[in-house]
C-alpha cells in the first residue's frame, strides 16, 4: 500500500500567490458586488489558463457583471449562451476546433483552452443534462462551476447546490422550514462518475491550489470538471471583507473539502492538520444559517463528518497498487 | 349539463384587506385565493417574486412549492400535481416560457387544467430581463407544436393581477385547458393599491369531478360543452393519461385518423364554440367613436394618455381593452370596425402579434394600424396620439 503524498508546504504557499502570472485576462471595472469570490475565482482561472483561451459563459452573475454594454471585462474570446447549454456550446466549439486543426486551417500544435463557465444553478440544475453529455463524450473542455450556492443573479433563490439549512428566498426559513431541506447536490462526484480524466474541487481562498488545478485540467487530454466554491457575501449575509475567510472556513470545517479525482484516483488536497473545525464556526459567519437551532446544526455536523470520512475511505481505497492495477490501468489505458 | 360547481374562496388563502403590492405579489395572492395549492417554479427575472411569495406563504395556507431544476421540470411538475388533485401553476418569463412549450402542448392534449404565468420581458433569447415586452402573445397561443387552443388573459394593474388570475384559474378548470396569464415586467413590478375582498365574495370554480361511477366513466368523454369531466388518481377510476392521440377511454390511438381528427377538432372547438363565455374586455367611449384603440396589458394603460391628448383636440376616440386576449372577441371587433374610421393597436412587439389577428377579424372593414414597439420600455404616448391623428386622415 502506497502512502498518499501530500505536500503541505506547497499548500501553505497557496495562501499567497506572488509566483502567479502577472497578466490579467479578467479585467477590473466589472460590476461584481464587493467581496465577490466568484469574480476573484475567474481572475485566477484566467491567469492560469492564459491568453489562448475561449470562455463559454452561461447566464448568471458572472455573465451579467462582466459584460454590461458597451464594456467587457474579458481579455479572451468570450461567448454568452443561454442558461442551460454552456456545456453543449463548449462541445461545439471544441469539435469545430478539432476539425479546423485536422484540416490544417489551425495549427494542430497550438494549444487552445476551452473553458465552460457556469454557476451552481447553471450546472447543478438546468445545465446538468448538457454537462453530462459533454463529459460522457469526453470533449477536451474544462468545465468550471462557480458555486455560490444559490441563484444570486435573480436575488438569492435556492438551488440544488444550496447548502442544507441555508435560508434563501425560495427556501425561506421560518416556523415551517429550516431553509434548504435536502443535502447539497454533489456535482463533482456526478462528474467523476462519468470517468472523465480529471475532476477537482477548489476555492479561491486557496489561489495557487485553484490555479494549479485549472492548469492541470487544461493540460490533460479530455473532459475535466472543476467545482469552485465561491462565497457570495451579498447572498450569504456576511461582510464583504469575509469572503476569503468564509471560503477557508468551509474547507477547514469539511463543509467543502478540496480534492482531486485523477483517472479514478481520489486525493484530498488539504487535510487540516489539527482536524476538522466544528461547522458552527463556519455557520456563524453567515446570516443565511443564523436561524438554525443547535440540534439541526448537530445533525448537519454528523453528515458533514460522514461525508468527510467517506472521502478519506475513497482516497485510501483508490490509492492502492491493487486499485491501480485492477481499475485505473485497464480502464484508462485501454483504447477501444 | 356541464358539471361546473361555483363556490367561494377558501378563507385560508385570502388576505382580505387593502394592500400595497406589486403585480407579481398580487398575482401570487390571487392564485392562493383561487385555490392554487401547488406551484413549481424556477427563478427568472422579472417573475421570481411570484414564487418567492408563494414559497413563504404556502406553508401557512397548506400546500406545496417546489423549486424545480429548470422550467421544463416546473411546467410538468404542476401537471403531476393537477392529476393528483390540486390546483397548480407555474411562473416564468421569456426563455423559461420557451422551455415550457412542449408541456403547454401536453397540457392541451391531456386537457390538464393549469395556469402558466408569463411575466413578459424583451427577447428573443435572454433579451432584456429587467424590462417589459408583450412579444410572447403568439407564442402563448401557438408556441407548442400541433393544433390546439388555449386561453390567454392579460392584466393591466396589480389589482387586475389579483382579480384576473382568479379568472384564469376558473377558466382553466371550466375548460380543462392551460391558461396563459400574460403579465409584463411593468405590471409585475408596478406597486399599487390592491384590495383583496372577503373570501365569500371571491367566486371560485371547483374541479369538474365526474358524477359517474368507476366502470361507467370515460376519462375523455366530452360533456355537452365539449369538455370531459375529471377524476384524480386514487379515486378508484381507471385513468390513462397520455400525450399520444387517445380515444375517449384515454388509450392511445396514434395511427387512427378518425380518432385524431375527432380529438384535435374537439380540443380547438371547446374554445371556439365556448368563446362567447370566455371573452372579457372593457370599453371606454366606443359609442360614436371615430377611432378605437384596441390594446391590452400595460400598453392599454399607456394608450389612455394618447387617447386623452386626442380627445383634447376634439377627436372622438374610444378604447377597447382586451382582458382575455385569446380567444379574441371577434363579433364585437367586427361591430366596431363597421362603425369607425380606423382601429389603432399599440402593443409592445414589432410584429403586430395581436394587431394582425385583429386585422384578420376586421377583414377590410376599416384600416387596422399597429403601433409597434420593440419592448424594453413602454410606448411614448405621443406615438399613440400621432397614430390616432394619422388614422383620422
Amino acid at each position: 500500500m502506497s502512502e498518499v503524498v501530500r505536500d503541505l508546504k506547497a499548500f501553505a504557499k497557496a495562501l499567497v500567490y506572488k509566483n502567479a502570472p502577472k497578466e490579467e485576462y479578467f479585467k477590473r471595472g466589472h460590476r461584481a458586488c464587493q467581496g465577490c469570490a466568484p469574480a476573484l475565482a475567474i481572475r485566477y482561472i484566467l491567469k492560469a489558463a492564459g491568453p489562448n483561451t475561449i470562455v463559454v459563459n452561461a447566464t448568471g452573475c458572472m455573465e451579467i457583471i462582466s459584460s454590461p454594454f458597451p464594456y467587457t471585462s474579458w481579455g479572451v474570446p468570450w461567448i454568452h449562451v443561454a442558461f442551460e447549454n454552456v456545456a453543449a456550446v463548449a462541445s461545439g466549439v471544441e469539435a469545430a476546433i478539432k476539425v479546423l486543426k485536422r484540416k490544417g486551417r489551425l495549427d494542430p500544435n497550438k494549444r487552445i483552452n476551452i473553458i465552460g463557465l457556469a454557476g451552481d444553478g447553471g450546472t447543478a440544475d438546468i445545465g446538468l443534462q448538457a454537462l453530462s453529455g459533454m463529459l460522457a463524450r469526453n470533449h477536451n473542455v474544462t468545465y468550471i462551476c462557480y458555486d455560490n450556492e444559490a441563484y444570486m443573479n435573480t436575488g438569492v433563490q435556492g438551488s440544488s447546490a444550496t447548502f442544507t439549512g441555508a435560508s434563501t428566498t425560495t427556501t425561506p426559513a421560518g416556523r415551517y422550514s429550516i431553509g434548504q431541506g435536502y443535502w447539497k447536490k454533489n456535482v463533482a462526484e456526478i462528474a467523476a462518475s462519468h470517468y472523465v480524466p480529471y475532476v477537482a474541487t477548489a476555492c479561491p481562498s486557496y489561489p495557487l491550489d485553484l490555479m494549479n488545478k485549472v492548469r492541470k485540467s487544461l493540460e490533460i487530454e479530455g473532459a475535466a470538471y472543476i467545482h469552485v466554491f465561491a462565497p457570495c457575501p451579498t447572498g450569504w449575509g456576511c461582510p464583504s471583507s469575509m469572503a476569503i475567510e468564509v471560503g477557508r472556513l468551509a474547507v477547514e470545517t469539511g463543509v467543502y473539502p478540496l480534492y482531486e479525482v485523477e483517472r479514478g484516483v481520489w486525493k484530498i488536497s488539504y487535510i487540516p492538520p489539527k482536524g476538522l473545525k466544528p461547522i458552527e464556526e463556519y455557520f456563524k459567519t453567515q446570516r443565511r444559517f443564523k436561524h438554525l437551532k443547535k440540534e439541526v446544526v448537530e445533525k448537519i455536523q454528523e453528515k458533514v463528518r460522514a461525508h468527510w470520512e467517506r472521502l478519506l475511505m475513497l482516497e485510501k481505497m483508490t490509492n492502492t497498487e491493487e486499485f491501480k492495477e485492477k481499475f485505473v490501468r485497464p480502464f484508462y489505458e485501454v483504447q477501444i | 349539463m356541464a358539471n361546473i360547481k361555483w363556490t367561494t374562496a377558501d378563507p385560508k388563502g385570502v388576505l382580505t384587506g387593502a394592500h400595497y403590492l406589486d403585480g407579481n405579489h398580487a398575482a401570487c395572492e390571487g392564485a392562493l385565493a383561487a385555490g392554487c395549492r401547488f406551484a413549481a417554479g424556477y427563478p427568472i427575472t422579472p417573475s421570481t417574486e411570484v414564487v418567492e411569495r408563494f414559497a413563504s406563504r404556502i406553508p401557512e395556507v397548506g400546500g406545496v412549492f417546489i423549486q424545480m431544476e429548470d422550467e421544463i421540470a416546473s411546467s410538468i411538475a404542476l401537471q403531476g400535481a393537477v392529476w393528483a388533485g390540486l390546483k397548480a401553476m407555474t411562473v416564468t418569463s421569456g426563455p423559461g416560457f420557451s422551455l415550457m412549450m412542449e408541456h403547454i402542448g401536453l397540457a392541451a392534449m391531456t386537457e390538464t387544467p393549469c395556469v402558466f404565468v408569463n411575466v413578459q420581458r424583451g427577447g428573443p433569447s435572454t433579451g432584456t430581463p429587467t424590462l417589459p415586452a408583450q412579444a410572447d402573445m403568439m407564442q402563448a397561443r401557438w408556441g407548442s407544436h400541433g393544433d390546439y387552443e388555449i386561453i390567454a388573459v392579460s392584466p393591466s394593474s396589480p389589482q387586475e393581477c389579483f382579480d384576473f388570475i382568479i379568472d384564469a384559474f376558473n377558466l382553466a378548470e371550466i375548460y380543462r385547458v392551460p391558461v396563459m396569464f400574460m403579465m409584463d415586467e411593468c405590471v409585475g413590478h408596478m406597486t399599487e393599491k390592491v384590495i383583496i375582498p372577503e373570501p365569500e365574495k371571491i367566486k371560485v370554480v371547483e374541479r369538474r369531478w365526474t358524477d359517474k361511477k368507476p366502470g361507467e366513466y370515460l376519462p375523455f368523454e366530452p360533456d355537452d360543452d365539449l369538455v370531459p369531466n375529471m377524476v384524480k388518481a386514487g379515486d378508484g377510476y381507471r385513468i390513462h393519461v397520455t400525450g399520444l392521440t387517445h380515444d375517449e377511454r384515454g388509450y392511445p390511438a396514434a395511427t387512427d385518423v378518425t380518432v385524431h381528427n375527432k380529438l384535435v377538432r374537439r380540443l380547438c372547438d371547446k374554445i371556439y364554440k365556448n368563446a362567447h363565455k370566455i371573452w372579457k374586455w372593457e370599453e371606454m367611449d366606443t359609442d360614436g367613436a371615430e377611432i378605437v384603440v384596441m390594446s391590452y396589458g400595460i400598453s392599454a394603460r399607456v394608450a389612455l394618455r394618447g387617447i386623452e391628448m386626442a380627445r383634447e383636440r376634439g377627436v372622438k376616440v374610444g378604447l377597447l381593452r382586451l382582458i382575455v386576449v385569446w380567444p379574441l372577441p371577434e363579433p364585437r371587433i367586427r361591430e366596431i370596425a363597421d362603425k369607425v374610421k380606423a382601429i389603432v393597436v399599440p402593443e409592445l412587439n414589432v410584429r403586430a402579434q395581436v394587431a394582425r389577428e385583429i386585422e384578420r377579424v376586421v377583414a377590410g372593414r376599416c384600416p387596422v394600424i399597429p403601433v409597434g414597439h420593440a419592448g424594453a420600455g413602454v410606448h411614448d404616448p405621443n406615438d399613440i396620439y400621432n397614430a390616432i391623428m394619422e388614422a383620422l386622415k
